[in-house]
């Protein structure tokens, strides 16, 4: 990239072949941080197989045949395998790969929506507390602890049971419980920016509360914002499929990943491809959500690596 | 340290009430409790009953009242489905979580701190690499199937562990993994952090300038210093896991709160559902409560500021 740019240029000034651009600069970090590489291929790889999944999907996965029950995946030395259903199938015939694809969706409107819930409640309130102080950060002091002593799993499990599971009950419900992360760090983050001269300065030059936090600290911790929204989708999506896997989540036959773990754990034994499967899925989608957001972090504040 | 100590117990007493109230609330979550206990078959006169034995036509504040006080003498009510009182179960199954939660803490602490040590002597090797890949994978595995994958290998196929149940401290291992190795990374990090700030002032430069052995330099001047904020996070994440044992203790069929709890929220059985959520949100509040004053006891700057 730097002999580009001496190249195209006829007189390049000492400075600009010194001293690249901020953005070729982060391009160069984004580029050389294989963990975010890693992260944002497979996120993208995931999100365009959940966008696309009825035209990827060889087959309904709520099609049942219980003539093709648990038939093995590709990889096993077994007569019934068979390249028709690449990933097998599950015990009431309907295709692996097909229930595996269309799970995606679920993990991924799920995560988004929660966190996009989450996100909105706690940086409301880590922003007031931050900005205000005084009052306001006790008050809000106050709600994150009380939201934090109140046991995530059990509360989301008990709450779910009684209104009733649907997908958009599991969303709001884990929606209202994370925004814990946050309010914490939107609160610290704002008490840094918050004290710096240009704020001063907007508030000197009279802008109205709204203006100087939506144009003058917003941006400055959106970063930070980015980060903490990367770690609670992925937060929410074990959620999910922990809720899923107990029997209170997405119900069945949809096709959510907790949901097929929870459905193989009984024939584990002789299938373990049944729950090896949907595990794998997401561990990898965890951990490319989490590699992203890590990655995020390094690129944007690589004096905060270690 | 005394002014900071009644500071933070009147926050934790306010924060319990407040908890007490969205526990007790819960009952309110699905519209009428008389409607749901009835059943489908009553009739509106056995609902206008079920309303006046239980007090449910009282003002909510009122009933709220009754069962604070109720609670705060040890009285959590009656479950209609185990027929005996609430507490009595609840405290009855305490213990096995409290084990649980004890040995993942110990598991977690003992992985966590040495390799959090380990990756801050060694900044940047491959040492460093190898503990934050641990931790981001660690972070990554959904902690029900890594418990399916331990009952796979290490309970079925190899046979070396029990799968279910409490009957010896083998049966506890497994769990204690399950539930501790998610945690992990949030200690090793942090003791890593603290590790490297620590080994980098001026005193640690002083104790070697002197001459003392590098290892009494590392676990007497350093680490004692660097461990002061795991403290405080063990004490918060031990709260946590009492809460998130729920998924652990259902899949190994131990006999703790998370499972009663479980069994309770499948059937129904509101005045225990209430009863484990204040009762773990107390567990949590307490434990913090001491973690802070732990920190200030431990860290003089807190107790100031």
């Amino acid at each position: 990239m730097a002999d580009t740019t001496a190249s195209t240029s006829t007189a390049p000034s000492a400075d600009s072949v010194l001293a690249p651009s901020p953005g070729a600069l982060m391009r160069r970090r984004m580029f050389g941080h294989y963990g975010f590489m890693f992260g944002t291929a497979a996120l993208l790889a995931i999100l365009l197989i959940a966008l696309f999944a009825p035209l990827i999907a060889p087959h309904d996965p709520l099609g049942q045949d219980l003539a093709r029950k648990l038939i093995p995946p590709i990889w096993h030395d077994d007569p019934k395998a068979t390249w028709v259903y690449p990933l097998g199938t599950d015990m009431f015939g309907r295709d692996y790969l097909s229930r595996l694809i269309y799970g995606a969706r679920i993990s991924l409107l799920i995560g988004f929506a929660a966190m996009v819930i989450s996100g909105v409640i706690g940086t409301a309130l880590g922003v007031a507390a931050g900005y205000f102080g005084g009052r306001v950060d006790m008050v809000v002091n106050f709600i994150i602890t009380t939201r934090l002593s109140m046991p995530v799993v059990l509360v989301a499990l008990a709450v779910v049971s009684l209104i009733g599971n649907s997908l958009w009950v599991v969303i709001w419900v884990l929606g209202l419980l994370i925004w814990d992360r946050f309010a914490v760090v939107m609160r610290s983050s704002t008490q840094q920016v918050r004290g710096l001269d240009y704020v001063a300065a907007a508030q000197a030059l009279g802008c109205s509360t709204t203006r100087v936090v939506l144009s003058e600290i917003m941006p400055n911790i959106v970063n930070n914002l980015i980060v903490v929204a990367t770690v609670e989708m992925a937060h929410a999506i074990i959620l999910e499929a922990a809720l899923s896997f107990l029997g209170l989540g997405v119900q069945p036959p949809e096709p959510s990943w907790g949901l097929m773990i929870s459905e193989g754990k009984g024939l584990m034994f002789f299938e373990p491809w049944l729950i090896g499967i949907p595990g794998t899925a997401l561990f990898v989608l965890i951990l490319s959500i989490n590699l992203l957001g890590d990655g995020i972090r390094d690129v944007t504040a690589p004096e905060n690596r270690n | 340290m005394l002014v900071y100590a009644l500071k933070r117990l009147g926050v934790a007493g306010l924060v319990a009430l407040t908890v007490s109230f969205l526990s007790f609330s819960l009952i309110y979550v699905s519209g009428d409790p008389a409607f749901a206990l009835a059943g489908e078959t009553a009739t509106e006169a056995d609902i206008e009953n079920i309303r006046r034995v239980y007090g449910f036509d009282r003002p909510i504040v009122v009933q709220y009242l009754d069962w604070l006080g109720s609670a705060l003498t040890g009285d959590f009510g009656h479950s209609n489905y185990l027929n005996t009182d609430v507490a009595s179960v609840i405290f009855d199954r305490l213990p096995v979580t409290m084990t649980l939660g004890a040995c993942a803490l110990a598991f977690a602490l003992a992985l966590a701190i040495p390799l959090g040590v380990l990756a801050a002597m060694r900044p940047n090797t491959l040492l460093d690499r190898f503990a934050l890949t641990v931790a981001v994978i660690g972070q990554a595995m959904p902690s029900f199937w890594f418990a399916l994958i331990m009952i796979f290998w290490l309970g079925i196929t190899w046979r070396l562990l029990p799968i279910t149940g409490t009957a010896s401290w083998l049966n506890f291992i497994m769990p204690s993994v399950a539930l501790g190795y998610y945690i992990t990374p949030a200690v090793m990090r942090l003791t890593r952090a603290g590790m490297m700030e620590v080994l980098s002032s001026d005193y640690i430069r002083t104790a070697r300038a002197k001459g003392l052995k590098p290892v009494r330099v590392l676990f007497k001047h350093a680490l004692r210093n660097a461990i002061i904020p795991v403290v405080a996070l063990s004490a918060v994440q031990f709260g946590f896991m009492l809460g998130g044992s729920i998924v652990i203790e259902t899949i190994f069929a131990i006999n703790g709160l998370g499972f009663l709890a479980w069994e309770s929220i499948q059937r129904g059985d509101l005045p225990m559902m209430q009863a484990i959520v204040l009762v773990l949100a107390c567990f949590y509040i307490v434990l913090t409560f001491v973690a802070d004053l732990l920190n200030a006891f431990l860290d003089p700057r807190i107790r100031v500021s």
